[in-house]
């Protein structure tokens, strides 16, 4: 069998095969044109409540071992990373919560600038951010209760500005507690998939990306091709083992354990361009309530994987969750290397030939 | 009352933010002019880690002196965000010595190969029987490593279910299953031509051993295979998401065809009399000069990523391999006509060539557990982008 992106090396990729967008990457792979649709992840952070049933959902689904936070096999310690006692994402370990934990420190308004609000009097001067706030949903939100008042009417603007579900106040610091579940994205643009030289890797019929565990020999070489560190080897197997959107489940038409198992819909399954309008619609949400951090990740279809199938919603950058903030399926420049070390091929075959050239001696 | 109030706010604020058309990530951008908010003015919000109330303060001090897991001296003062300063991408799981040893056995055994046929062609019986007895040799220990490193060495025969040319590790698979048989063959052949009873027999099959035609065959078969055989191991690794192999992936296959000349060429210079050994010589004086002049560039051309190749145990290593190519280069070229001067600057070549496979194995390793040498390189290429976007825009 040879692999479907052989045209690509020709020099021009006009399909996308390597990289770019793809907007059937199942029918790409090889499927005829009635393959289901392809399915995917839409991981809503800002409701995550991290309780981590998608972890154990998946563990009890899957039969995974138990494991530290580095992946050794039947160990079980405290990392001292918050709750976040799974560490990453491995071969035992398909969901893995991260726990952020923030400060920052608030500023008090300074009696220069306009009528300050004095504590107490938040709801009467709307915060104490005057007309020139931004936030629709403060106000509201500080009539809540009373203690939210108080705290909201010290808080300048910009804070308010920047308000987000999972933000607190604690004196003069605000502390807010990220949590996001993470999983293997199974990208458009698969490095895993790209490189497994045995096939034991392939494209779902929904487009999911599945190690097939009677084929892989354990080579390893999709472990460092991940540009997100998901997929893992087991140590005592050899064999290596990620997410697999729950094959099985899929096939008998049900959900993944993980998002069965979401008590929040933080994780969400469902056909990938459902769960992208609706990731749209929660954004555009979420940014006209003033959360001004809120974004997708993996979303874009324009970047380095062609599009995650499996997507998020964060509250603070990529890389404060351990996600790389601009991944690029490393096949992108494999044709420039295949070229390169052709030319460096020939320049062996003719520096050792030319050796053997002009007078004896 | 209260709430009606509440809700005017927003009412009289909602329109002039929809008609400037900010987006919402720019919000911020005014707010932070304002006085008595610059102090959280960051990006982000001023979000920052809280382990404690001294957490920042000690990150940051580790970074400085260089901790081991957020950072390093030489880059101490760039700012990046991490997960509790954890690995990002996963490092290879091969195994050290399995696979760089590999590499370097693959690229001695590759370049052999060739000078081996060149020396069937020209008369030189000493030294293709040395190149011969090197390029199989080689390859023969190169798919016993490669099996060893698997994690189910008895499924190894899997490589060659299917090809595809988008994994180099499928690609080289099919190039070093003919290349270790055709190698293997003319080691082989050349061996078993020295048995008495092979040299003396009569019948067809101590014949067809001694037979030049089949030598000749078998060695420009390794020959064909031993330029790719040196070469695709540098797309082996560069292919990869750790980032100081990626980043130099245009530059790797010649540090390493370089580095196979040397060794083959080293090797070739040890086993083989003065007489003979001048095309060894040759290649190996210039493939040292091509693998320093490569190395060169992947550690100077790529910014932090190239940091690995300058520090720690890879650093160490990296460096000891100069001083050693270097001075074999110079040795063979000065002392090379003369049998003692050969063995030594052979020895020193192949050194050098060995060391320099396991500090660019160690180099990767390093920058793949660090998650600074994902983070920042990413980050300014996203800053590029956007300061791309904002010139094309703004003309």
């Amino acid at each position: 069998m040879i692999s479907s992106a052989s045209p690509a090396f020709t020099g021009n990729d006009p399909e996308n095969r390597l990289f770019g967008p793809l907007p059937d990457v199942t029918g790409e792979a090889g499927y005829e044109p009635d393959h289901p649709a392809r399915v995917g992840f839409f991981t809503d952070t800002s409701v995550c409540i991290g309780c981590k049933a998608c972890e154990v959902a998946c563990k009890e689904w899957n039969t995974l071992p138990m494991d530290d936070a580095d992946g050794t096999v039947d160990a079980l310690g405290l990392s001292g990373m918050s709750y976040d006692n799974t560490g990453m994402l491995g071969a035992n370990s398909w969901r893995h919560v991260a726990f952020v934990e923030q400060s920052r420190p608030v500023d008090l308004p300074l009696p220069s600038i306009g009528a300050p609000a004095a504590p107490g009097q938040g709801v009467g001067s709307g915060g104490g951010c005057g007309g020139s706030c931004g936030s629709g949903e403060s106000p509201s939100h500080a009539n809540a209760d009373g203690v939210t008042i108080d705290q909201a009417s010290v808080l300048n603007a910009q804070a308010l500005s920047s308000f987000d579900p999972q933000t607190a106040q604690s004196g003069d610091r605000e502390i807010r507690w990220l949590m996001s579940s993470d999983v293997c994205k199974h990208c458009t643009h698969a490095g895993c998939l790209d490189v497994c030289p045995t096939g034991a890797l392939f494209r779902t019929e929904f487009g999911t990306v599945v190690v097939q565990d009677d084929i892989c020999n354990g080579c390893g070489y999709c472990v460092p091709a991940c540009p997100y560190g998901v997929i893992d080897q087991r140590k005592d197997d050899g064999k290596v083992f990620k997410c697999t959107m729950c094959y099985d489940r899929l096939t008998d038409g049900l959900q993944p354990a993980c998002a069965t198992a979401c008590p929040t819909q933080s994780i969400q399954f469902g056909d990938l361009d459902e769960l992208q309008a609706r990731a749209d619609a929660r954004l555009a949400t979420l940014t006209e309530q003033g959360v001004t951090t809120a974004r997708l990740y993996g979303r874009d279809e324009d970047d380095g994987v062609g599009g995650a199938g499996a997507f998020f919603l964060l509250l603070d950058e990529p890389e404060v969750y351990g996600l790389p903030p601009d991944p690029v399926v490393t096949t992108r420049d494999l044709p420039s290397m295949w070229r390169h070390a052709a030319g460096a091929a020939a320049m062996l075959v003719g520096v050792a030939l030319s050796g053997f050239l002009g007078r004896r001696r | 009352m209260s709430g009606r109030h509440a809700s005017e706010v927003p009412a009289d604020e909602t329109p002039e933010m929809g008609r400037t058309g900010v987006p919402a990530e720019a919000v911020d951008a005014p707010l932070d002019h304002r006085p008595g908010t610059s102090g959280i003015a960051t990006p982000g919000g001023g979000w920052r880690r809280a382990q404690g109330p001294s957490a920042q303060k000690r990150e940051k001090r580790k970074r400085r002196r260089g901790g081991a897991r957020d950072g390093d001296p030489t880059v101490g003062d760039a700012e990046f965000q991490s997960y509790y300063g954890r690995q990002i991408v996963k490092s290879a799981v091969w195994k050290t010595p399995d696979v760089p040893l590999y590499l370097f056995l693959g690229g001695a055994a590759g370049s052999s190969a060739v000078l081996g046929a060149g020396a069937e062609f020209t008369g030189r019986p000493a030294l293709a029987r040395a190149a011969h007895l090197i390029a199989g040799g080689g390859a023969i220990a190169s798919v016993g490593f490669l099996i060893h490193d698997l994690g189910r060495p008895e499924r190894f025969l899997h490589m060659l279910r299917v090809f595809k040319p988008t994994s180099p590790l499928s690609v080289g698979s099919y190039i070093l299953s003919p290349f270790s048989t055709a190698a293997g063959g003319a080691a082989a052949l050349s061996l078993l031509g020295q048995v008495p009873a092979v040299r003396r027999g009569r019948g067809w099959l101590p014949k067809l051993v001694r037979s030049t035609g089949l030598r000749r065959t078998a060695s420009v078969g390794a020959a064909a295979f031993g330029g790719p055989m040196a070469a695709y191991t540098a797309v082996l690794l560069a292919n990869t998401a750790t980032p100081s192999w990626h980043e130099p992936g245009n530059q790797l296959p010649f540090v390493f065809t370089g580095s196979a000349l040397a060794a083959g060429g080293g090797l070739c210079m040890v086993f083989t009399p003065v007489d003979q050994a001048s095309p060894a010589r040759k290649a190996a004086v210039v493939g040292a000069a091509v693998e320093l002049a490569a190395m060169h560039k992947v550690e100077h051309d790529h910014g932090v990523v190239s940091e690995p190749f300058h520090i720690g145990r890879a650093g160490t290593l990296l460096r000891i391999a100069k001083a050693c190519t270097s001075a074999g280069a110079v040795g063979a070229t000065v002392l090379g006509g003369k049998r003692w001067g050969a063995v030594g600057s052979g020895v020193l070549l192949a050194v050098g060539s060995l060391l320099t496979r396991f500090g660019v194995f160690d180099a990767g390793m390093a920058s793949s557990k660090d998650p600074k040498y994902v983070v920042i390189p990413q980050r300014a290429r996203m800053a590029a982008r956007e300061a791309a976007a904002t010139t094309a825009s703004g003309a």
